[in-house]
Formats: C-alpha cells, structure tokens, sequence
C-alpha cells in the first residue's frame, strides 16, 4: 500500500465537496491517462468579483485522486479566478502534505481541472500542455515522455545528459537501464546510434549536447554579453523546470557568478542545490568558461570567486 | 471483527506446522549439507525428504526431477534460458499476453535481443483459442511456456493438452504452475510437461523458496554455476531450513487439496455470488466453468480498485486489485486488458483469494461491508447519478474528459 499521510487519508475518508455544484457556472472535466482517473471539477463563480463562490468535484479514481480533487475545492473556496489559476499542483501536493512520486499526476490533474474549469467560465478553450508518460525516475517522478522530448529538444546523448537537464536518474539510479532504453529509442529515430561508451564530462570537447540555437562562445565575454548568454541558456532550461512546477530567474551577476532565485516549486525543493549544479554545468558548456551560480539568498554575503 | 486476509495469491501465511518443521534447521541442524561433520548429518536427510514431499505433490516420477531455487521467477527465467541456450538454432517461444510479468518480462528482453515472441491472445472469459497455437508450433519455437492458471481471475488453460501437442512437433513445454500447484490434483509423470515452476509462498511455505521441476532428460543448461549443489542444476548453498519447510506445506497441501476443492470452493461461491447479487453493475471477470477453486475476481463498474481496497481495508479486510494505481503503472493490469474488460470496469476490479484458513464467517462479514463501500465511491464518481443511484445515460459521452 501507498505511504499516503495522514491529510491525504483524511480527504479520502471524508472528501469535502462531493458531488457536482447545483446551478454550477463553470466546469472542467480531465482524466489522467495513467491511473485512469477522470475528475469532472463544478463551480459557481461570482460574475461580479469573479468571486468562487462553491465548488464541488466528482473523481474516479483512486484514494490520492479523490483526496486531490477533495483539497483543491477547498483550497479555491472564497479565491477570485486570478487567485485560482496562479495554484499549482505543488500547492495541492503541499495541502495534502505531499503525495508519493507516482501519484503527483493527481494533484496535476486537479490543477488542469481547475483551469479547464476556469477557461469554460470564460468561455475560453483550454488545450492540455503535457502529455504524461510512464513514470521512470521514482526519485524525482520524472516520466517518459519529459524525457523523451528533452532527449529531442537538447540533443542529449548520455544518461548523464538526460540527468543534467532532468534531474532523472539523479537519485538512487536504478532507474539507468530505463533512461539507457530510451536514449537508445530516441536516437534511433534520429538515425542515430547510442553509445553507452561517451562520456559527458565538461572537459570531453567531443560532447555534442549543447543546442544548436545557442552557439558556443570563444572570446572572452563582456558583462553584458555574459548576462544575456546566462539568459539564454536559462531561458532554454525553463521548460524542465516548469514542468516540475519549478522556475529560475537571474538576480544579478557579479563577475563570473550568477545569482539566481529558484521558484515555485523549486523553491525548498530539496533538490533545488542539485537543480543549481546542473544550471552551472550547462552554463558552463556553453559559455566556454566558469561560472558559479548561487542561490540570491546568498548575495548578502557576496560570495566572489573573481 | 478481526482482520479478514484474502489475499492468498500475492502470498500465504506460513503454516505452523511448517514453521515447526523449519527450527531445528535454523538452530541445531545448521550445517552446510556438503560438510562431514554432526552439524550437517541430518541435513541432507531433511532435503531428501523435502524432495519427495515435493514429488507427491505433483505426481513427478522420480525425486531427483525437482531442483529447488530460490523463488518462483527464478525457476521460470531458468526453465526460458534454459531452453533458449540448448537450442541455439530455435529462435522462437510461444507464450500468452496474460502470462506473470516473471514470464513477459523475460520474454521482452529476449524479443529485443533478436528472438520472435508469439504471445497467444485470449478471448473475453481469457480463453486460448488452441487452433492458433496448433499452427504456432513449428521447428524454429525453443519453448512453449504457458500458466497453469492464471493469477488474477484464476482462469486453468489446458496445459496438458497442450503440453501433448508442443510434444508431438518436437517442442520444449514449460509451465508457470505457481498459483496451480496445491490447488489442481497433478499427476506430471503422466504429462508431457517437461518443466513446471513452483513458489513456496503460494502454498504456505515461506518466502525465497521455489522449485523448478525438470523431468529427466529435457535437456538443460544451469543458470547459476559454480558448485555442485542440486546436481550442478542450480549452484549455491542450499536454503535447507525453506525447502524443508516447502517439503512439509507440500505435504499438508496433498493433504488440503480435496478440502480446497470443496470448502474453500463453497467459501469462494458464496461470496461472489452473494456480492453479484447484491451490486448493481458487478461482473466476475475469467472462464466461469474453469477456474482456481480459491480466487475470484469481480469488477465493479464506474468506480477505481484502489479506493475500493483502502475502504475495504479500512473494514479490516484485505484483497488486491488489477487497476494500474495499485502498482504505480500506466494501465490497468494486462490480464483485464487483453481479456478486452472496459477501462472503467477494469480499473474497479477486486480479486479475493482464499485459503484453507478462511471461514464461512469471513465470507458473511465482507459481504456486509461490501454494498456500502460501493455505493459510497459510487456517490464520488462522475460515471454515476447519485439522484437515481444508477450509471448516468450513456456514461462514455455523458463524461468525456479531455485526456492528457
């Protein structure tokens, strides 16, 4: 059985919100290919302040699923729609005081229900944009699909590279063979061949995983030249850190130190120092020089290695 | 109302008097069977009996056809490598789609290093149709590895039969037994069967302790080498204390199966058809006239079997499920996939497994929680109209989420 916590018991055994809203003016049903949960989320919004005024949820599936939709119409309750959309999957993993790795896809299905919901509200038409896989780093509840397509977007070659742009495999590492298996899948179809034998390390120049939009640098930089390259490169990260829930932003360079702030789900992540290794390292590769990047919180004490 | 166990397919309680039997392995007769010395004088005795424990159990000709590994999987990736490494030229197996993951994980890897894999489909009641695999079977098939019965709707294929037929064209026949054994009278040395696997903690025997049966002179290549243990069949130092243990649960088992057969048959029975009754829109699932006398797996439809099973266990009551949250998977299980079980009814199955320590008062108590339980996740699912408490019209399009 699950290790679920004690909050996500109590919202199975006693779900807040059952059943659909009556004269509900907005309503989201998504379903979740893996577990084959579906959750049809029904509010009633305030037209005036745009005010949620009710919410009810009906969910098939299984005890996180339940206990997701269960805490997200309490979370909304009494929020405007603005306040609604900015909650994340994490927000409702973090009500629950944290789900198993391979039930966060509930939590992310609630928040898909929620702006599903808040797009038919408006009238809008609410498109899905991710696809879920089958999950394959159990560590860090990386899955399938989040790897195939970074192995696409960013060239990866090696299970290193796929844990530097992922975080997969980063953990206990049972999860290689998988990685291997997709590498191998994905380069196929590229008419390429994966070979278990490259290396990834900084000073291997034969490394091919640096993408082609941002072009290695060789003279050496100005600070302004530096700080675009950082927002380039961090620019072309974004996507994995999103999809986790997560985000970057630069605060400041001080000569070949980066100050960044991680967000959102990222933000007390406990592999946020992990996350910061591998934005170095990829910084690095493509700036051609060092770069050491530390957490903004840092600044105060203006830690400078030049 | 003490806790109800129906679980018995992932695995069984450990037999007193098997444990019984077990001690004096762990605390006076310790010794290494290979050694000369007092400590170990008794124990090759105990192995001894243990295999003709075995033998009686399923009607193997002679005691030295059994070679103890150490769990159900192993036995079965031995018996598929086996097969493959005697015939080099054979780069072909016959298996079914709704075999143990022991057999298809196996089979997944040899299908990316080269082999053909035909894994035979099954019908709604997971039935084999054996027209098709009559025309399977030719010169270029190692191994033929199909389960005596299968685990999650207790559904028996004609392993004998097809064991004949594998036999005639000149192919090995190999057999996941480990749900079968203890529960199906065997009589193997009158079959064609030329290997069959067993797991001791399907039966009552502890955990870690299997046995591959080969019959003699099916040819053989060892897994693990490197010492002379089993005959060379299978290196490492004997597990004695588990396959004494195993040697006493298959005594005890020959001793059940007729009770098993009856008894737990009735216990079976009446639970399932108390529940079927009782529940609206609730099917079993497997071939009715052909299963375990223990298992029974029922789908309740519009509602997912991992609620069902933290509400059933919340009752004290403990089963399992084929939906794909009980096992972290993408799908619900394969078994119900390829039995072409609707996705809303194979993500509501339960299966109950029982054993001979089950009793018909058990059987009342789960039949009183289980309307209830039902109708409570009912009231959640958005499949269901909880005015009327009947499926809403044309559930497939009154709900059509957007799927990601």
């Amino acid at each position: 059985m699950w290790d679920y916590s004690d909050k996500v018991k109590e919202h199975f055994f006693n779900p807040k919100n059952a059943g659909a809203v009556v004269e509900a003016n907005a309503t989201g049903e998504v379903g979740s290919i893996s577990c084959g949960d579906a959750l049809r989320l029904t509010l009633k919004v305030d037209p005036e302040t745009e005010i949620i005024l009710e919410s009810g949820f009906q969910t098939f599936g299984c005890g996180s699923a339940i206990a997701s939709s269960s805490v997200l119409t309490e979370i909304i309750k009494g929020m405007t729609l603005d306040e609604a959309l900015k909650v994340t999957n994490q927000d409702i993993a973090d009500h629950l005081e944290g789900l198993p790795p391979e039930k966060m896809h509930c939590s992310v299905m609630g928040r898909e229900a929620l702006q599903a919901a808040i797009a038919n509200y408006r009238g809008e038409e609410w498109r899905d944009d991710h696809e879920e896989g089958a999950l394959v780093c159990k560590c860090f509840a990386i899955d399938a699909v989040m790897i195939e397509e970074m192995v696409w977007a960013n060239k990866l070659r090696t299970v290193e590279d796929v844990t530097n742009f992922t975080k997969a495999g980063g953990g206990c590492a049972a999860c290689h063979e998988d990685i291997e298996a997709i590498l191998e899948k994905v380069l196929a179809e590229k008419g390429e061949k994966f070979d278990p034998s490259i290396c990834s390390k900084p000073e291997d120049k034969q490394k091919p995983a640096a993408p082609e939009k941002i072009a290695a640098v060789k003279t050496p930089l100005t600070n302004l030249q530096r700080i675009k390259k950082i927002e380039e490169v961090l620019e072309s990260l974004r996507p994995a850190l999103m999809a986790d829930g997560g985000d970057v932003e630069l605060v400041e360079v001080i000569g070949n130190t980066a100050y960044v702030n991680m967000t959102g789900a990222c933000n007390g992540c406990q592999m946020a120092a992990m996350t910061i290794a591998g934005i170095q390292q990829r910084l690095m590769e493509v700036m051609g020089e060092f770069i050491k990047v530390v957490p903004a919180s840092e600044m105060s004490k203006l830690v400078n290695i030049a | 109302m003490s806790d109800i166990y129906l679980d018995n397919n992932a695995t069984t309680k450990v037999d007193r008097a098997v444990v019984d039997a077990m001690i004096p392995y762990f605390l006076e007769q310790y010794g290494n069977p290979s050694s000369i010395h007092k400590f170990a004088d008794g124990v090759a005795r105990g192995l001894k009996q243990a295999r003709q424990q075995v033998q009686a159990l399923i009607g193997c000709e002679h005691d030295s056809e059994i070679i103890f590994t150490s769990c159900g999987t192993e036995s079965n990736t031995t018996a598929i490598l086996s097969a493959i490494k005697c015939q080099p030229n054979r780069k072909e197996i016959i298996t079914t789609m709704v075999e143990h993951p022991a057999i298809l994980g196996v089979c997944d890897q040899l299908e990316k290093d080269g082999y053909t894999i035909h894994r035979l489909p099954v019908d709604k009641c997971g039935r084999l149709n054996l027209e098709s695999y009559k025309r399977m079977l030719s010169e270029n098939v190692a191994l033929v590895t199909v389960m005596w019965a299968n685990n999650e709707t207790g559904t028996i294929f004609p392993v004998i039969e097809m064991a004949e037929l594998a036999n005639a064209a000149g192919v090995m026949f190999h057999t996941d037994a480990v749900q079968a054994v203890g529960k199906i009278p065997m009589m193997l040395a009158d079959t064609k069967i030329d290997m069959l696997s067993i797991s001791g903690h399907k039966l009552h025997a502890p955990k870690g302790i299997g046995v591959l049966y080969l019959r003699r002179g099916t040819r053989y290549r060892a897994l693990l080498r490197g010492g002379h243990q089993e005959r060379g069949r299978r290196a490492g130092t004997e597990n004695t204390a588990s396959i004494v243990g195993l040697g006493k649960a298959c005594e005890l088992a020959l001793q059940h199966i007729e009770y098993e057969n009856t008894k737990v048959k009735a216990m079976r029975d009446r639970l399932e058809r108390g529940i079927v009754d009782e529940i609206p829109h609730s099917f079993v699932t497997g071939d009715l006239n052909n299963r375990l006398p223990n298992t029974t797996d029922i789908a309740f439809e519009y509602i997912e079997g991992e609620s069902i099973l933290m509400l059933l266990n919340k009752a004290g009551i403990a089963a399992s499920s084929g939906s794909a949250c009980t096992s972290g998977s993408l799908e619900p299980s394969h078994v119900m996939r390829a039995m072409d079980i609707p996705y809303t009814a194979a993500h509501g199955t339960i299966r109950f497994s029982f054993s001979r320590y089950n009793t018909m008062h058990e059987v009342d108590e789960v039949l009183k929680v289980m309307p209830d339980i039902v109708a409570t996740l009912r009231k959640l699912s958005p499949y269901w109209d909880a005015q009327t408490n009947t499926p809403v019209a044309n559930p497939e399009q009154a709900f059509a989420p957007t799927y990601s």
